[in-house]
C-alpha cells in the first residue's frame, strides 16, 4: 500500500467519522473531498463506497447528477465564464469564443499545459457587472473582447512551457 | 430685505436647457418687479431624474417638475409673488423603492449579530415566543397576506398551516437558497447583506408549524452567503437564539446547513428534498405535497430567502401595515434584479402595483444606450417576455400571468432592440434542456425537440409549420411533465411567439434576423461609396470570401463566407454592412 492511498484512507475515515450519523450526508462528504482534491478522484470515490458501505454506482450517480462535481483533475487557474441572461445578452458568447481560440480549448475542458480550465458558468450573480469572467476568485466585469488577451496574461505564459 | 432663492435643473434626459430656462425666470422676474428680491440658482443635480424642468423653492419646501417655458411667467406670477402653489406642477416625492427585505443591507455590518439587534433584530422571535402561539403566528400571517416570493405565489400561511396540521411529531423548515436563475441574485444580496434576517424568519417558521429542526439549502456557487451564513448561525447559537429553551421557552430549534451542487431542478420542492436526502436531485409526482410528506417523509415546510426575511417585519409592525403595501391580491414588496440593458443595474425593492416603467426608467435610469426598449423578460427560464406596449402594467402576480409571464423569483431582464426574440428563446430552452434531470419524457425529450426546432430556424433552415410543431409541443410539455421545470420550460418559447411572431416570420420565411443575432441569417456586404480600398477586411478574412481590386472595389462572396464578422469588426470606416 503507497504513502498516498494510506493518506487517503484515513483522510476518508475522518470525513466519514464527521458526518456519521447525519442523514443524508453523502453530498457533504462530496463537497468536502472536492474541496480538498479539486476534483473527486476514483481512488476516493472507491474508499468512500467502502467506508460508508454504499454501492459506488449510488456515489457515482449523485456525482454526475451536479454540475459541481468533477470528476478529472481542474486546470491550475479556472477560468469560470458566465452565461446568465445579463452576461449572454451584454456579449458573453463573443468572450467565450476569443477564449477557446486564444487558448485552444473547448468548455469544461483543460488547456494541455494544465494551465487554465475553462468552465461555463450559468450565473455569478453579479449581472450588473456584464459580461463576467471570474478567473480562481478574481472577478472580472465589463470585459471587453479587446481585454481578454490581456486578462489571460497576468496568469502566466500559455503553451510556452507545454 | 430677505431674498428668496430658486433652484433650476434641467433633468430632460435627452438636452440640458437650464441656461434657456435661467434666461426667462430673470425676464419673468423681471416683469414682475421681483428682479432684487429672488435669486435664481442653477444647479448641476437636484437629486430628481427625468422630469424635464425642476423648480425647487429654497423657502416654501416646495418642488415643481415637468414644467414649460411657457409656465414661467405664471410660476413667477402666482408662486413666486403670490405664494400660491400650483398644483399640476406639484412633485409628490413618493419614494419608489421601500426596502422591507432589505432593510439592513447595506446598512449593518451583516457578520456582526449586535448591530442586527440593534436593528430589532431578533425581537420578533422574542414576541412570537413569550407571547403568541403557533396558531397566532400563522393568523397574523394570514392578515398580512404574504405570498411565497419564490415563485409560484403559494400564500404563506396556508403553507405552514398545512404542514401544522399534519399529525406527526417529527417536522421539518427549509430555507431554500438555491438561486439557480440566470440573471437573478436577490437571495445572494439577502444572504450576504443581512443573514440573521432570513435565519429569524426560519426560526418563526419553525414555531409556527411545530418543527424542531431546520435546513438551509444554500447554493455552494455563493461561498460568501454560505460563509455569512454560517457565522451567522454560530452567533445566534452564542446567543441563545439557536438551540435549546429559547427565549426560556420550551421551543427548541437547531439549523443545518445543506449545500447544492448546481442543479437547476433543486429549486422545485421534491428534488431540493431528495437533494438534501443525499440524493440525486429527481422530482416526484405530488401529492403527497411536502407539507404532508417531505423530508424524510415527514411533514415539511420550504420557504424561499426572501419570503422568510419578510416574517420578523410583518410580526413586529402587524400583518394589517403588511397589507395595507401592495396590491389587493398581491401584497406587500418584491425583491426584483434589474439587468440587462438598463442604465443602473442592481437590486431594487418595490411596493407591488407599481408599473414596470417606473422599475426601468424611473428607479432604472432608463435605457443603457439609445436603442429603443424592446421587452422585458421576467420569472428567469419560466416565465415569459414582456413587450414594450404593456410597460404600464402594475407589477403583482396576476398580471404578470395574465401577460404569459410569471412573477417568478424576481430576476427582470431589460432588452433593446438589439436583441433577437428567437435568440432570447433558444438561450433559455437552452438552459431548461441542459438542466432537465431526464426523469420524465414530455420535458426530457420535449425541451430537445423544441430545442432543435430553434436551431433550424435560426440557422435559416426554418419552415413555417415549425411554428405550429412549437406550440405543440409546448401544450404537451405544459401538459404531461413532472414538475414546474419541464411545465414551464417551454414559457419563452410560447411569450415570444405571441408578441414577436412577425420576427419569427421574418426568421422563416425572409431569412433575416433584424437584431443580425443569429449569425446565419446576416449578409455582411461592402458599402462601396464608404471603402477606402485598404484591404484590412480582405487580410483579415479567414476563409478568403473578399474579393476585388482597387478600381473596381471589394466584394463579399456570401456562399463563401462564414459570418464570422472579423471584416465588420477590422473595418475603421464602417464600411462593412450587416444585412
Amino acid at each position: 500500500m503507497t504513502e498516498n492511498t494510506k493518506n487517503m484512507q484515513e483522510e476518508i475515515a475522518n470525513l466519514v467519522e464527521k458526518w456519521k450519523g447525519k442523514e443524508g450526508n453523502l453530498i457533504m462528504i462530496l463537497h468536502e473531498l472536492q474541496n480538498y482534491y479539486g476534483y473527486i478522484p476514483r481512488p476516493a470515490a472507491l474508499e468512500l463506497s467502502r467506508a460508508l458501505e454504499t454501492p459506488l454506482a449510488r456515489i457515482y450517480e449523485v456525482i454526475t447528477f451536479y454540475n459541481f462535481f468533477k470528476l478529472s483533475p481542474p486546470g491550475k487557474h479556472t477560468i469560470a465564464l458566465c452565461m446568465g441572461t445579463a452576461c449572454y445578452l451584454k456579449g458573453a458568447p463573443v468572450l467565450l469564443n476569443e477564449i477557446k481560440n486564444l487558448l485552444n480549448v473547448e468548455e469544461g475542458q483543460t488547456t494541455k499545459d494544465g494551465l487554465f480550465q475553462l468552465d461555463v458558468v450559468r450565473c455569478l450573480g453579479c449581472c450588473g457587472l456584464a459580461p463576467v469572467i471570474k478567473i480562481d476568485e478574481k472577478v472580472y466585469g465589463k470585459v471587453q473582447k479587446s481585454q481578454v488577451m490581456g486578462i489571460l496574461s497576468e496568469y502566466g505564459n500559455h503553451n510556452q512551457e507545454g | 430685505m430677505d431674498e428668496k432663492v430658486i433652484f433650476l435643473k434641467d433633468t430632460s434626459a435627452d438636452a440640458d436647457r437650464t441656461r434657456d430656462f435661467y434666461a426667462s425666470f430673470l425676464n419673468a422676474l423681471r416683469e414682475c418687479g421681483l428682479e432684487d428680491k429672488v435669486q435664481v440658482v442653477r444647479v448641476a443635480d437636484i437629486g430628481i431624474y427625468n422630469r424635464g424642468l425642476v423648480v425647487k423653492f429654497a423657502d416654501k419646501d416646495i418642488v415643481y417638475v415637468n414644467v414649460e417655458e411657457k409656465d414661467i411667467k405664471n410660476i413667477v406670477a402666482q408662486t413666486v409673488k403670490e405664494g400660491k402653489v400650483i398644483e399640476k406642477f406639484l412633485f409628490k416625492d413618493e419614494p419608489k423603492q421601500l426596502r422591507i427585505v432589505l432593510r439592513n443591507c447595506g446598512e449593518i455590518n451583516p457578520e456582526n449579530i449586535d448591530e442586527y439587534i440593534a436593528k430589532d433584530g431578533y425581537r420578533a422571535l422574542c414576541k412570537v415566543v413569550s407571547d403568541y402561539k403557533p396558531e397566532d403566528v400563522i393568523e397574523e400571517l394570514k392578515k398580512s397576506g404574504l405570498r411565497g416570493r419564490g415563485g409560484a405565489g403559494f400564500p404563506t400561511w396556508m403553507k405552514w398551516k398545512f404542514t401544522r396540521q399534519t399529525p406527526e411529531t417529527q417536522k421539518y423548515v427549509i430555507c431554500n437558497a438555491d438561486e439557480g436563475d440566470p440573471g437573478a441574485y436577490m437571495d445572494r444580496g439577502v444572504l450576504e447583506g443581512d443573514p440573521h434576517s432570513v435565519i429569524e424568519g426560519l426560526i418563526i417558521a419553525g414555531y409556527a408549524i411545530g418543527a424542531s429542526k431546520g435546513y438551509f439549502y444554500v447554493r455552494a456557487e455563493y461561498p460568501l452567503a454560505v460563509e455569512r451564513v454560517e457565522k451567522a448561525l454560530k452567533q445566534a447559537y452564542d446567543y441563545g437564539f439557536l438551540g435549546k429553551n429559547i427565549f426560556d421557552s420550551d421551543f427548541s430549534f437547531d439549523i443545518d446547513i445543506r449545500l447544492g451542487a448546481g442543479a437547476f431542478v433543486c429549486g422545485e420542492e421534491t428534488a431540493l428534498i431528495a437533494s438534501i436526502e443525499g440524493k440525486r436531485g429527481t422530482p416526484r409526482p405530488r401529492p403527497p405535497y411536502p407539507s404532508v410528506k417531505g423530508l424524510w417523509d415527514k411533514p415539511t415546510s420550504i420557504n424561499n430567502v426572501e419570503t422568510l426575511a419578510n416574517i420578523a417585519p410583518i410580526i413586529l409592525k402587524g400583518g394589517q401595515w403588511y397589507a395595507s403595501i401592495g396590491t389587493e391580491k398581491s401584497k406587500g414588496t418584491k425583491v426584483f434584479a434589474l439587468t440587462g440593458k438598463v442604465k443602473n443595474s442592481g437590486l431594487v425593492e418595490v411596493p407591488m402595483g407599481i408599473t414596470l416603467r417606473e422599475i426601468v426608467f424611473d428607479i432604472g435610469g432608463g435605457m443603457l444606450s439609445d436603442k429603443g426598449i424592446k421587452a422585458i423578460q421576467t420569472g428567469g427560464p419560466s416565465g415569459g417576455v414582456i413587450p414594450k406596449e404593456y410597460l404600464d402594467t402594475p407589477v403583482d402576480y396576476e398580471n404578470l400571468q395574465k401577460l404569459g409571464s410569471i412573477m417568478g423569483s424576481g430576476g427582470m431582464i431589460v432588452m433593446d432592440e438589439d436583441d433577437c426574440m428567437v435568440d432570447i428563446a433558444k438561450f433559455y430552452l437552452g438552459f431548461c434542456v441542459d438542466e432537465s434531470c431526464g426523469k420524465c419524457v414530455p420535458c426530457r425529450i420535449g425541451g430537445y425537440q423544441m430545442l432543435s426546432i430553434l436551431n433550424k430556424i435560426t440557422e435559416s433552415q426554418g419552415q413555417i409549420e415549425d411554428l405550429d410543431k412549437l406550440k405543440r409541443i409546448a401544450l404537451a410539455m405544459q401538459k404531461a411533465s413532472l414538475c414546474a421545470l419541464g411545465q414551464t420550460a417551454a414559457n419563452p418559447v410560447i411569450s415570444t411567439i405571441k408578441y414577436f411572431e412577425e420576427e419569427y416570420r421574418d426568421h422563416i420565411v425572409n431569412k433575416k434576423c433584424r437584431s443580425h443575432k443569429c449569425k446565419h441569417l446576416v449578409n455582411y456586404n461592402v458599402i462601396q461609396d464608404r471603402c477606402k480600398r485598404c484591404k484590412v477586411c480582405v487580410i483579415n478574412c479567414p476563409v478568403n470570401a473578399i474579393s476585388g481590386d482597387k478600381e473596381k472595389g471589394f466584394f463579399v462572396d456570401p456562399k463563401v463566407c462564414v459570418r464570422c464578422g472579423k471584416c465588420f469588426e477590422v473595418c475603421k470606416f464602417n464600411a462593412i454592412a450587416k444585412e
